[in-house]
């Protein structure tokens, strides 16, 4: 090239040769690791991976997807930016304008309201394969910190987003998440007031909402996924799951192009897919305009929080709010510190060993947590103070469990990742079956009842 | 010799051990911290919550003659989101209509006679004591006053209590 300056070439050669400089059509493994390693987009991608790796049962593609959802919302929520107005007697026909007067604006809100379902979901099945197929040892560990933190932001923007819309469920909502706040020892109504920007819900509160929806927790969010994807390249790609009898690949490294890019390509256009089909089918839900004389009977938190809402019902408030969450989230990101690494990750549960004591946690969950339920609504407990009321049911849950997972080491003769899958596993599915009954059991003024009455 | 002292002198320039050194960490540290602090002052000062134009005014909310309300009677008043309650005995008791638990609006069921949360099913008698769970103290209450044969209800404080007692009921 350096030699024949003088040759002429028509300008749009000249552009695209600038934009593109080597072969775009890579022909050999030699030229496809080079277009990734040059290519800016392509760079983030590893060059080599481990054939093994690429099996769909290994990931099943979600922190990618995750990833695709995330821009869908940053796409469609700018969309509804341009149109939304954060006043409280105004956000609420703004929405309606937008559904009514904007082309495809139901749409958008539509795909906007399912991908932030769907990512809520996504990032949960994500943290579970990556905790069952033992993903998050070392030098993966602060990876699970940076992860948990995600999960935070996803939380945080998904419930932020709900008041947007001020209608009765956003409202009632809002107001009982953040009445929560108040039983925070110390700071609690000051907390309060500052996120509500106020004693009660109204214009600041909104404003505080949006704000805190629409650019700081997107950009946190953005950044964090960076940091989380580069901690993911550091560790040298995603866990290796060990060879299958069948598999005689031995380590067997493929090119980034074609195979995984094409399969990164594939899960995107599914994931799209899946949540355009959803939000024309389904719409985004919206309900009648904030009236803050009336709650609605019953008031139900959205679904990923109904599971706190359930133990609202059961415990004292300091416990419900403060004490069970704090303790469930420090043991959640201590996790990696709390298991050893000598063990050999990346195959699902572990070990055949593994796999029965999950499921074992999984069936005394499912089984445990309904009777415990039905028997606390029959005795009324919730009346009593913080300590009958809280400090001493949660000390007898936690004595229950130290005993299974005694129980299970005794009978089974786990190792300590596998006992702590097991209790791990024991927990999330007790948490999923609140989330159910009060998603499906609890009716009016909350009481049980079944799904066909709710 | 010369080239002996300057390496001398470049090791005292990069002793961390040295007592200039020293200082200057420890002035870099505090005025760090002080700029921190600063920060997070300006910071916290500025998210504080503003006070509402509307806190003050009409703080005294007048809700009618005495005998409007019949005695066992609940009313509402939307306008200044409280309810006036008249007990068996003609006494008068305002009482906030927020929920003691987690803030919903709790209505009065008249077929019942008590208030019902429809959050968490709570519920308080017709003097806003709980009678049922999971809220953990009576209705927020206000202060009455009757004047002329007028009840007026003072808006500006919100009364926390424990219990109902006697002397909450105001008669004329």
């Amino acid at each position: 090239m350096e030699d024949a300056p003088q040759r002429r070439r028509n300008l749009a050669r000249q552009i695209w040769q600038s934009v593109f400089p080597r072969p775009i059509v890579a022909r050999s493994d030699r030229e496809r690791a080079s277009l990734t390693r040059f290519t800016f987009l392509l760079h983030l991608r590893p060059v080599l991976l481990p054939a093994r790796t690429l099996r769909w049962s290994h990931t099943f593609g979600l922190g990618g997807s995750s990833l695709v959802l995330v821009a869908v919302m940053a796409a469609t929520g700018i969309l509804t930016m341009l149109v939304y107005q954060p006043v409280p007697g105004v956000a609420f026909d703004s929405i309606v304008a937008l559904q009514g007067q904007v082309a495809f604006g139901a749409l958008v809100r539509a795909v906007h309201y399912w991908s932030a379902n769907l990512l809520v979901v996504v990032v949960l099945l994500h943290l579970a394969r990556v905790f069952l197929t033992g993903g998050y040892h070392g030098p993966r560990q602060f990876n699970w910190v940076i992860g948990s933190v995600l999960l935070l932001c996803v939380l945080a923007n998904n419930f932020t987003g709900y008041l947007l819309p001020w209608d009765q469920l956003s409202y009632w909502a809002v107001t009982i998440s953040t009445g929560m706040l108040e039983y925070v020892p110390w700071v609690g109504p000051l907390l309060q007031r500052v996120v509500r920007g106020g004693t009660e819900i109204g214009p600041e509160t909104l404003i505080n909402f949006y704000t805190v929806h629409t650019t700081i927790v997107p950009v946190l969010l953005i950044a964090l996924m960076g940091f989380h994807f580069w901690r993911v390249r550091r560790a040298g790609g995603v866990v290796v799951p060990p060879a299958r009898p069948a598999d005689d690949d031995e380590g067997e490294k493929l090119h980034f192009l074609p195979h995984l890019l094409l399969r990164e390509v594939a899960q995107t256009l599914v994931i799209v897919a899946i949540v355009v089909v959803l939000a024309a089918a389904f719409g985004a839900p919206l309900g009648d305009r904030a009236n803050p004389g009336m709650s609605p009977n019953p008031a139900k938190a959205p679904w990923y929080f109904v599971g706190f809402q359930e133990l609202l019902i059961h415990f004292h408030p300091l416990f419900a709010v403060v004490v069970i969450p704090m303790l469930a989230a420090l043991g959640f990101v201590l996790l990696p510190y709390l298991t050893s690494d000598d063990e050999p990750s990346g195959a699902w549960f572990l070990s055949p060993t593994g796999r029965r004591t999950a499921g074992v946690a999984a069936v005394v969950a499912l089984a445990v947590t309904p009777l415990l339920v039905v028997a606390d609504e029959a005795l009324g407990s919730g009346a009593a103070g913080w300590f009958t009321g809280g400090a001493l049911p949660l000390a007898a849950i936690v004595a229950a469990v130290i005993g299974f997972a005694a129980l299970v080491k005794a009978r089974f003769g786990t190792t300590t990742n596998e006992t702590v899958q097991a209790v791990v596993v024991l927990m999330a599915v007790a948490f999923a079956v609140l989330t159910l009954i009060g998603v499906w059991f609890r009716g009016e003024g909350m009481a049980l009842t079944w799904p066909w009455n709710v | 010799m010369t080239e002996d002292r300057e390496r001398q002198s470049r090791r005292e320039a990069v002793d961390p051990r040295s007592d200039r050194r020293r200082v200057l960490r420890w002035l870099w540290g505090v005025l760090g911290l002080a700029a921190l602090s600063e920060l997070v002052w300006v910071g916290t000062s500025f998210l504080r919550p503003r006070r509402r134009a509307t806190d003050d005014a009409g703080a005294l909310f007048v809700a009618g003659p005495i005998h409007d309300f019949e005695p066992g009677s609940v009313t509402a008043f939307p306008a200044g989101k409280f309810y006036l309650v008249r007990l068996d005995d003609g006494g008068f008791l305002a009482l906030d209509r927020t929920c003691t638990h987690l803030g919903c609006t709790v209505p009065w069921r008249a077929d019942k006679g008590r208030f019902a949360c429809p959050c968490h099913a709570s519920t308080f008698d017709i003097t806003g004591d709980v009678l049922g769970p999971p809220a953990p103290r009576p209705l927020d209450r206000y202060l009455v006053r009757i004047e002329n044969d007028v009840v007026k209800v003072d808006l500006g404080r919100r009364v926390r209590r424990t219990g109902f007692n006697p002397s909450q009921v105001v008669r004329s």
